[in-house]
């Protein structure tokens, strides 16, 4: 069992070219990292040449993430052959020996450095490592013209590090070690622009957020431990059967914690209310958009949940919280994308969205399904990127839909692939996302949510309207593009990919065929059976008619198929070239998306009134530059604010960000304030904390 | 309990009243006549020519500092030499060890020219 | 009159102390004879080195006493070597050769490289040993008065620079304020048991009743004087100015030894002496440590300078640690130890670095002096990450398990709300530590001057990466470390 026993070595591969690269890459690159000038989207920089230290990083980079695919490859043909397909590698304790009360008695506290290889973890190092080299290979011609070249895919490959540190883990703490890594990884790609003020602006965001989520996480492994006493992925079927754990209802310790994990999740997967850093993170290069905050890291949440299904089962309560959140975010973000003008933008709404969708899934107990459409969701979602990747290199850095149109014949390759990766995530049948959406939506319908399938419904299509918005507003209709561009088809090493992700766009839903589809099904291999042994698969409960299945499926494939064939309707002619949502949307609503549903001037006036005016009238005797500073931190967080842009920045969250980020400064000041480096001041704050200590004994 | 701290309260009490006491009883028995002559400073007779305080050399505070280390020295000695026959060779070497600290300080002081005046 | 005074046993026992002295005092004698040129001062270092190996020797002796025969004392009970002291030694061996290998660059950058400051570190350090070792009120005074004293020069030691002088003289004025509580507080102590010696205080104070005025007297004043030391809030004020001032390698000493120092005597005291009155004094100190992790993390947001940005987060850091004092179990003085352990190397690590930034011979310390110094010493900048990463906690890092075992330790109690305070308060910190991290990667150096460089020597850099090594071995297989670090402190305090 030469390569199961080796499963440690995946995640290894990758480390040694970010050690290399990160550590000597510099060296390699003689006209060093003068960073892209600021206007820069991927690949039209100076045209530096192409160093001889760039074949090396080229060959090392991909090639290290081809030696962990070939090694997934070769452990998870071993897997089949092991019972249960679970085999898990301990390579030595991490934490042992101490002993904690638990809700299981007195437990001793263990996390190994153990890695897992499972029917789900199987599917998801197959899916980062796969679609992880494409983008390796894709990025090598679409960074070809940038600076920091070694940078990017030290990074690039130090994220695969600890993602499939991740996705392997045997035990939450290790999970947190590669869920801390990736998020590190994403701030450092999301600016690796660093001269543009957005980037560093969006890269913190993410940060920021993502701290809220992992705040979360780490209270839920504690409770989790408190709880089961355990925190190994294998011991805690076990443990919730030793602890004689019943589905929980109302509330207790399993839902609390599951809810936790899945605030984390939130966080992760940037679902409602912390979705806000996601849209942002677009400022990363193009390949780093479609590796990590599509395809990979952002699924992360859903893996969590997923991976901890026995849990979630027994906590009804945070099922249902996650599917709403889940259906919420999905119609959510859809409606978002349908206004936005940035080919990335609609990709990135349309990935939270989709996101929505595996949340959804799970929140009605279909794990299974939710991982499905995470794997089919990898495959077309890394396609649009990369191809919008392709249509951004080819109109030189534009990202704007208005400026582009036409360019079909110009890019055939990128738009036949485009193309395919559109009508899989329509959800058209035949093709990938066909298959996963429609299992959601069954799933939904008959666990008996019908306001959330309604839901799902809606979205399905808004999701069809809005990628052949895309598809029509950039590649037919008038030639739009600034006739100075030389439009041109993108080097080998792109396309190549494209065209390999475009198949997978296509086969990959076949193993998810609908029961319904009877001998079909059953000669098609089985996600659901395959993964049974490492997530929960409910029983099927009341059997519907069949029809009824067939019926559902019908009407939303057919009302997939009227959302694009209203989107060619609007966007092929270019009748309403200037605003054409505008008179879609009606003028109302379309106002109303332009104001941000006046979240922000609420917002504002609130902080603005409490936190400058009140407490500047409170706060008045004391030292007038703590004031100041106050009001300054309030006004600056009101002109940044007032200074975000796109749509849907200004929701309240957003604005929280900034808060906790302002609200921490503005604490500092009274602090400051004591601090006058005079030393009979000490002494005397000295004395009234002696006072106090005295007080605290005298009176307890 | 706290009942056996009343000595040290009227202790700390007549401590702080003693000064008290004894500025104002001076205040209320002497005459006072205040005058300009009367509050200038007196130098022998003759009109004082700059400011009363004085800058002296550094080396003055050193010197001093060096005079109470090697003072307390002898301090400590006194109460050895008393005991001498009662702790013996013990005492003799460990009194050693404390004179050979100090003279390792005394030749890093000469070193560091800190007893040079000029 | 034939009793035996100073006995063999007497002498292994107060060996590390005896060795350091021996070797400070050498160090002044051969400075002022054998070195004649200031370029060759740095050879000071070289005995400074030796010491530590002789102390690490003796250590090594002592811990094979220790776990062959359980702990045993000297001096007549006044002197106790056990796991604990023996920990606390090797932590205090690790700072103070870190400390000399950073400063000769420093020092000599500074122009005030001489011999007496090697002296000094290892007067301050034979200081720390007692004060670890002490099982005597005296004792422990002495102890806390040679490192005080010693340090009150160290920080002092840049006598052109107003800001180290300052420093200097605001450290005296309040150290001795709050050692003369500390002296009033063991007076009282001693006016209770009519003994100096730890375990008979211990068991006087438990034989008093619980409202007992006297003993209320001394947890005040005992745990005033001690928490000044560790620097946790409201008797924090001096740690910011201090660590300003003071040169950067006794920055990095003062906070992580003298705290370490400092932290020993306080477990001894309260885990010993004042055992039987924990109901009493917990929840002060718990609120104290949310107190002082508030200061500290709150404060450091704003700070422009990156010693005094270090500064508060060393104090929030007090905070957690003394967290680990307060939760009480075994699970939080494991907590305590691996902390402190860990504190070394990430801590001294993040000096060191900035004790090698300068600017055209300055010494650099604001944040902005770290813009774009992932563009010229990426390797270092890298070292410098893993040490703000490990300061934040995050795993697998060493800073991580010292938080990790102090928050299982108060979940255990049952003090949930304190655990949330402080998980939030790691969401602060990190505001902080990434802002260094931002802005050696994503900002720019200032194009009107020259950007500020890492200058070092072999010392600094070999330093550097032992402290980074160590902080990603503890991470990555702490077990031995957190077994060390457990048996020693448990084994002493059970």
């Amino acid at each position: 069992m030469f390569f199961l026993d080796s499963i440690w070595l995946i995640p290894m591969f990758p480390l040694l070219g970010a050690a290399v690269m990160l550590l000597f890459g510099r060296r390699l690159e003689p006209q060093h990292d003068q960073g892209p000038p600021a206007d820069d989207h991927g690949g039209h920089g100076g045209g530096h040449g192409r160093p001889a230290g760039r074949t090396l990083v080229n060959i090392l980079c991909p090639g290290m993430v081809l030696l962990s695919f070939l090694f997934a490859l070769g452990a998870i043909f071993q897997l089949q052959s092991v019972e249960g397909h679970s085999y898990e590698v301990v390579k030595w304790t991490w934490l042992a020996g101490l002993d904690s009360a638990t809700g299981m008695g007195l437990n001793a506290f263990t996390a190994d450095w153990g890695f897992l290889l499972d029917a789900l973890s199987a599917v998801m190092i197959l899916v980062v490592t796969g679609i992880g080299f494409l983008i390796h290979v894709y990025s090598v011609g679409y960074m070809a013209h940038d600076g920091g070249y070694y940078r990017f895919f030290g990074f690039l490959n130090l994220f695969l590090f600890f993602m499939l540190v991740l996705v392997l883990a045997n035990n939450y703490v290790l999970l947190f070690v590669g869920w801390e890594g990736v998020g590190f990884c994403s701030w450092g790609l999301i600016g690796f622009y660093f001269r543009k003020q957005s980037a560093q602006r969006a890269a913190t965001k993410a940060f920021l957020v993502n701290r809220i989520g992992d705040a979360a996480f780490v209270l839920g492994m504690l409770l989790t431990f408190t709880t089961l006493g355990t925190l190994t992925f294998t011991e805690i079927g076990p443990a919730l059967e030793a602890g004689g754990f019943q589905i929980e209802n109302p509330w207790g310790p399993l839902s609390l914690l599951t809810l936790f994990f899945f605030i984390g999740a939130c966080g992760k997967s940037a679902q409602i209310p912390l979705h806000v850093w996601l849209p942002d993170a677009m400022e990363g290069p193009t390949p780093v958009s479609a590796l990590i905050h599509a395809a990979t890291m952002v699924t992360a949440g859903v893996y969590l949940v997923a991976r901890s299904s026995e849990i979630y089962v027994l906590a009804p309560n945070t099922m249902l919280i996650v599917a709403v959140i889940g259906a919420l975010t999905a119609i959510f973000a859809a409606t978002i994308g349908l206004v936005q003008y940035d080919i990335k933008k609609v990709l990135a709404y349309s990935t939270v969205s989709q996101l929505g969708y595996m949340f959804l899934a799970c929140g009605v107990g279909a794990f299974w399904v939710g991982i499905f459409h995470l794997y089919t969701h990898a495959f077309f979602k890394a396609l649009l990127f990369l191809g919008s990747g392709s249509v951004i290199h080819a109109v030189g850095g534009e990202q704007d839909m208005r400026k582009m149109g036409a360019l079909k014949d110009k890019i055939p390759l990128t738009y036949k692939t485009m193309l395919i990766g559109a009508v899989a995530i329509a959800g058209v049948p035949g093709l990938a996302g066909f298959f996963s959406k429609d299992e959601i939506l069954w799933k939904t319908f008959s666990a008996h949510q019908y306001e959330l399938y309604a839901l799902g419904l809606i979205t399905a299509m808004m999701t069809a309207f809005y990628m052949f918005r895309l598809i029509f507003m950039t590649f037919h209709g008038d030639n739009r593009v600034d006739p100075r561009t030389h439009v041109h088809e993108s080097p080998r090493s792109m396309t190549v990919p494209l065209a390999i992700l475009a198949a997978g766009s296509i086969l990959a839903g076949y193993v998810g065929t609908p029961i319904v589809f009877g001998p079909v099904h059953d000669m098609l291999p089985s996600l659901e059976h395959w993964l049974s042994s490492a997530v929960v698969v409910a029983d099927a409960g009341e059997h519907h008619a069949a029809i009824l299945e067939w019926g559902l499926m019908l009407l939303s494939v057919s009302l997939a198929l009227l959302a694009i064939w209203f989107a060619m309707k609007t966007f092929k002619t270019d009748r309403y070239a200037g605003e054409p949502m505008h008179g879609i949307l009606g003028k109302r609503c379309h106002q109303l998306f332009l104001r941000k549903y006046s979240v922000d001037e609420i917002y504002d006036r609130f902080v603005v009134k409490i936190g400058a005016q009140e407490t500047g009238s409170q706060l008045g005797q004391i030292d007038r530059k703590v004031i100041d500073g106050a009001v300054n931190g309030v006004g600056k967080l009101t002109r940044r604010t007032s200074s975000l842009t796109i749509f849907g920045d200004k929701w309240i969250v957003d604005g929280l960000v900034n808060t906790i980020g302002y609200g921490v400064k503005f604490f500092s000041y009274p602090i400051r304030m004591f601090q006058t480096g005079m030393v009979q001041n000490y002494v005397l704050l000295f004395v009234i904390g002696l006072g106090v200590v005295a007080g605290y004994f005298l009176f307890e | 309990m706290p009942r056996d701290y009343i000595p040290i309260l009227i202790f700390v009490v007549v401590a702080a009243a003693f000064p008290i006491v004894t500025l104002l009883v001076a205040k209320l028995i002497r005459p006072s006549a205040p005058g300009k002559t009367k509050l200038e400073a007196y130098e022998c007779g003759i009109a004082p020519e700059t400011d009363t305080r004085g800058r002296y050399s550094i080396r003055f505070y050193l010197v001093a500092i060096l005079f109470v280390i090697f003072d307390v020295e002898t301090i400590f000695l006194l109460p050895w030499a008393i005991q001498f026959d009662a702790l013996g060779l013990f005492g003799l070497i460990e009194m050693l060890v404390f004179l050979a600290i100090l003279i390792v300080g005394y030749v890093w002081l000469f070193r560091q020219r800190a007893l040079k005046w000029a | 009159m034939d009793a035996i005074l100073f006995s063999a046993a007497d002498f292994h026992v107060l060996k590390p102390v005896i060795l350091l002295c021996l070797f400070g005092c050498g160090i002044l004698i051969t400075d002022a004879f054998l070195i004649r040129n200031r370029a060759d001062r740095w050879k000071n270092a070289i005995p400074a080195l030796a010491a530590q190996v002789a102390v690490a020797a003796s250590l090594v002796q002592h811990l094979g006493d220790v776990r062959s025969g359980g702990a045993f004392s000297g001096l007549n009970g006044s002197m106790q070597v056990d796991g604990f002291a023996v920990f606390f030694n090797w932590l205090f061996v690790l700072a103070a050769s870190l400390a000399i290998v950073i400063s000769a660059r420093y020092m000599g950058a500074e122009g005030e490289h001489r011999g007496e400051f090697y002296a000094l570190l290892l007067f301050a350090q034979a200081g720390m040993s007692v004060m670890a070792a002490g099982y005597d009120l005296v004792v422990l005074f002495i102890g806390l008065e040679t490192m005080a004293l010693s340090f009150y020069v160290l920080v002092g030691f840049l006598r052109d620079t107003r800001r180290s002088n300052e420093a200097a003289l605001k450290y005296l004025i309040l150290g001795a304020f709050s050692s003369g509580l500390l002296a009033y507080g063991f007076s009282i102590l001693y006016g209770i048991s009519g003994s100096t010696n730890l375990g008979e205080i211990a068991k006087a104070v438990a034989a008093r009743s619980e409202g007992d005025l006297a003993l209320f007297l001394a947890l005040i004043t005992c745990s005033v004087g001690l928490l000044f030391k560790i620097a946790a809030a409201p008797f924090h004020m001096w740690a910011p100015d201090v660590y300003e001032g003071a040169p950067t390698p006794v920055t990095a000493y003062v906070s992580v030894a003298s705290k370490a120092a400092s932290f020993a005597l306080m477990l001894r005291i309260f885990l010993t002496a004042f055992e039987s009155a924990a109901e009493a004094w917990m929840p002060l100190l718990g609120a104290i440590a949310l107190v002082t992790m508030t200061i500290g993390n709150f404060a450091a947001v704003t700070q422009t300078n990156v010693k005094r940005m270090l500064a508060y987060s060393s104090i929030a850091h007090a905070g957690y640690i003394l967290l680990g004092l307060v939760a009480g179990n075994e699970t939080g003085l494991r907590g305590v130890a691996v902390y402190l352990l860990a504190y070394v190397f990430m801590n001294y690590g993040a000096f060191a670095l900035v004790a090698a930034l300068r600017r055209e011979g300055e010494a650099a310390e604001d944040i902005d002096d770290f813009n774009g110094l992932y563009h010229r010493a990426p390797g270092y900048t890298i070292l410098l990450a893993i040490f703000m990463l490990s300061l934040t906690g995050i795993p697998p890092l060493a800073g991580f398990y010292g938080k990790y075992f102090i928050f299982l330790a108060i979940l255990r109690e049952g003090y949930y709300l304190v655990a949330v305070f402080a998980a939030i308060y790691v969401a602060v910190s990190a505001f902080y530590y990434f802002r260094l991290i931002r802005a050696c990667w994503l900002l720019e150096e200032g194009e009107q001057q020259k950007p500020a460089q890492l200058d070092m020597n072999f010392g600094t850099r070999a330093a550097l990466v032992a402290c980074a090594l160590l902080t990603l071995l503890i991470g990555i297989y702490p077990q031995p470390f957190i077994d060390l670090a457990g048996e020693s402190v448990l084994a002493a305090l059970r």
